[in-house]
């Protein structure tokens, strides 16, 4: 009995030797050579693997950086600037500093807005959806409302507003991944500059309809009356196909736009609330939610003198 | 032993409740709009402009690619405007919109109802007619016809197979040609035989239809009597299944042959065409007259008045309900084709197109879906699928996005019949799944082959 065990043991250290032996030997001959540095780089990535740099995962990304000996064409929305500096110090790269995105949902086809003119009874996707018609609006441009972006999105960032019908980006978790602007096949939600305090003036509407049509089908239309492009200082607001656009790069957040918009489809976000104007401009659109108090405290008004309601889109 | 096809299939309720009622012409409307994109492929290009005065016939659109066709006028009247005009999902298409005036055919035009029985020899000519006047296959898919009846060189047909399986329940306007104008269904097929250069001709009835076969099959006599041009015309009674109207359905059933994965009819030499498109080839080539109008059923157990209508192309669908008494209260839901593979009308203003075959109207019952639950791999729809497809397989992989996989499970080959989702006792979106993900693999496909070209 003794015996037994003893020669199990035995045997089964020996094939334990030999095997290690093998192993090695073979490792040593069919090493796969391997910059160090992807491991290093990949050690400070934020390892989420969304995709969201146009790499397959971190490591893709990593082994990227790497290679190609520059970092101008690889930026990780979801680390950042503070990752890629890490990146650049490990790698002893330059690296351009990227104004931080965060993803922006250019409807405002709220029920109140939008009045809906059937029934969709299919499966709750937005691809499905799309592909069927136009959705249940008048609005053939607009969120459909199932929610597509909410379940791109690896962050738990994006939510629908059972109020608004209307997806809500929590810019706190929002990575600016684009997972979401893939995932819409409305294609609505767009990256744009987070902005200064995280203040930023977009248009929020993607309806490309003539005036008539699109304010018929939804009181928060952009009708592409130009009246923003005129005002802009800075040449940022394009109409193109009856649809006003703000280039973000452009953009410095006069919000004088904001204060001629008839319908109300430019929005201003965490902007303090404007004081009172004197004059009785009727005001786009009643306030949708209230600003945090304690930022109004703190902060100075950009352009004090707006007619803007202040709106809160996420 | 009657013939269907081999696999797959499922037996929907009739419901031809429309069947009894003689084809009625609808009066012209106030206006019109008329779609440019009425056809599969390029839609057409606008070639008149708000003001023009047009005649009913004329051309309005003209084929801006190969795979296209002619637009013509259904209506005499003055353009208002040439713009985006919503269609029945509510997209924006181009319209032309044409206030109507009393009708004035355009030069050419024989619009007398003599049956014209002698088949030109000139099998150009017969080509050119049908392309000009804008026909197109009117079984749904709205292929041009012409270029259906030119095969690419190298290949031949030896057999045309006409559908009039008719299979959706409820539709009956291709039922109705077949009872009224069968003279005329048959000359059309004998100039797409003559065409194709093919010695038979099979017209593909399925059995509840017995009026249909009768009268076909003693207008195909009398024809085949008086001259020989007519000569191995025949019709085949078939089994009812559905989907026996999907062209590769109705190829195994009346030849027992069956068309490879991605493959055409042609590539088994047979070439399938709509009873209604062989009445419109007739209308074309024989009475030079442009596919202006068209049968629409309109239907459903909570319409008042069940119809087939002769429609003119453009008609808005509200005027047609107008005309018919209104939309009931308990419409819950109206649908432009059949109840299998029809599309819901999200937008009644919108006007019929060529391939409109029916308007149906079903009751918040009737189209009641119920609560999604989980596949329990009873394997119902692998048997209901005419194409031997593996739905619920198909339907796993498409929500994981997996391209490769469901190409190598050949989902490009899904005919959108909803034969899965109709058998589904979990009732599994099966079709809309499926759908989404079969636009994905073409593009892929298309994406990978385009630039060998």
């Amino acid at each position: 009995m003794t015996t037994t065990i003893i020669w199990t043991i035995v045997a089964i250290t020996v094939l334990g030797v030999l095997l290690a032996v093998v192993l090695y030997l073979v490792a040593t001959k069919f090493k796969v050579e391997e910059d160090p540095r992807i491991d290093e780089v990949e050690k400070v990535m934020p390892g989420a693997n969304c995709g969201g740099c146009g790499f397959a995962g971190c490591r893709a990304f990593a082994q990227s950086c790497v290679e190609s000996g520059n970092l101008d064409n690889n930026f990780c929305p979801v680390g950042g600037n503070e990752v890629m500096k890490k990146v650049a110090a490990v790698l002893g790269l330059e690296v351009h500093e990227k104004a931080p995105m965060v993803a922006v949902v250019r409807c405002n086809g709220s029920c109140a807005n939008r009045p809906t003119v059937n029934d969709y009874d299919g499966i709750k996707s937005c691809k499905v959806k799309a592909a069927l018609y136009s959705g249940d609006t008048g609005c053939s441009y607009g969120c459909l409302g199932c929610g597509d972006c909410v379940a791109a999105c690896q962050f738990g960032a994006i939510s629908m507003d059972p109020a608004t019908g209307l997806p809500v980006v929590d810019e706190e978790k929002c990575t600016a991944c684009g997972a979401c602007v893939k995932a819409c096949p409305k294609h609505i939600i767009e990256l744009r500059f987070k902005g200064p305090k995280n203040r930023r003036v977009f248009v929020s509407c993607v309806n490309q309809d003539k005036g008539a049509t699109a304010r018929k089908a939804c009181s928060a239309a952009c009708i592409g009356c130009g009246k923003c492009a005129k005002e802009c200082p800075f040449g940022a607001i394009t109409v193109e196909n009856n649809l006003a656009y703000i280039d973000f790069t452009k953009c410095k957040l006069c919000r004088k736009c904001v204060a001629v918009c008839p319908t109300g489809a430019i929005h201003d976000v965490n902007f303090p609330a404007p004081a009172p104007k004197p004059e009785a401009k009727p005001a786009p659109k009643p306030a949708s939610a209230v600003k945090p108090a304690e930022e109004q405290k703190q902060e100075k008004p950009v352009a004090p003198k707006t007619a803007a309601t202040d709106k809160k889109e996420e | 032993m009657k013939k269907t096809f081999s696999i797959g299939g499922v037996h929907p309720d009739d419901k031809k409740i429309s069947a009894g009622c003689a084809i009625e012409v609808l009066p012209t409307p106030k206006t019109v709009y008329i779609s440019m994109a009425q056809h599969l492929g390029a839609p057409a290009k606008p070639v008149v402009a708000a003001g023009d005065r047009v005649k009913t016939g004329q051309v309005i659109g003209e084929p801006s690619a190969f795979i296209s066709a002619y637009v013509h006028s259904s209506v005499t009247g003055t353009v208002k405007s040439v713009a985006p005009y919503r269609d029945l999902a509510g997209n924006p298409v181009m319209h032309v919109e044409i206030t109507v005036e009393p009708d004035e055919w355009a030069e050419g035009i024989d619009t007398t109802d003599t049956l014209v029985t002698e088949i030109p020899q000139d099998v150009r000519f017969i080509v050119d007619r049908i392309k000009n006047n804008g026909v197109v296959g009117l079984g749904g898919a709205t292929f041009p016809t012409n270029v259906k009846l030119c095969p690419p060189p190298g290949k031949k047909a030896d057999i045309l197979i006409l559908n009039g399986a008719e299979c959706e329940p409820y539709l009956t306007s291709d039922y109705r040609i077949m009872l009224e104008k069968n003279g005329q269904i048959v000359v059309g097929a004998a100039l797409m035989k003559h065409v194709l250069g093919v010695d038979r001709v099979v017209i593909g009835i399925e059995e509840n239809k017995p009026e249909a076969i009768a009268k076909m099959k003693e207008a195909a006599a009398s024809l085949a009597a008086g001259s020989s041009d007519y000569a191995g015309i025949e019709v085949m009674t078939l089994k009812k299944k559905y989907p026996q109207g999907g062209e590769k359905q109705l190829i195994d059933a009346v030849t027992h042959r069956q068309v490879k994965s991605m493959g055409l009819p042609i590539d088994v030499g047979a070439v399938v065409q709509n009873v209604a498109t062989s009445l419109a080839v007739y209308e074309a080539v024989q009475k030079n007259k442009p596919l202006i109008d068209n049968t629409v059923t309109v239907t459903g157990e909570c319409f008042p008045k069940q119809s087939n209508l002769l429609v003119r192309v453009g008609t808005p669908l509200s005027y047609i309900i107008e005309y018919l008494g209104g939309m009931p209260e308990s419409a819950a839901k109206a649908i432009s084709g059949g109840p299998m593979m029809g599309k819901a009308i999200a937008n009644m203003d919108a006007a019929t197109l060529k391939g409109t075959s029916s308007i149906l109207f079903l009751t918040r019952e009737q189209t009641k879906r119920n609560p999604e639950t989980n596949c329990i791999r009873c394997g119902k729809c692998a048997e209901a699928c005419p194409m031997g497809l593996e739905p619920f397989l198909l339907n796993k992989l498409a929500r994981n996005n997996m391209y490769d996989e469901l190409e190598q499970n050949a989902i490009q080959d899904c005919i959108e019949c909803g034969c899965c989702l109709y058998s589904c006792p979990a009732n599994i979106p099966l079709l809309d799944v499926i759908r989404i993900a079969k636009g994905e693999v073409i593009r892929i496909i298309r994406g990978r082959t385009a630039p060998k070209k």
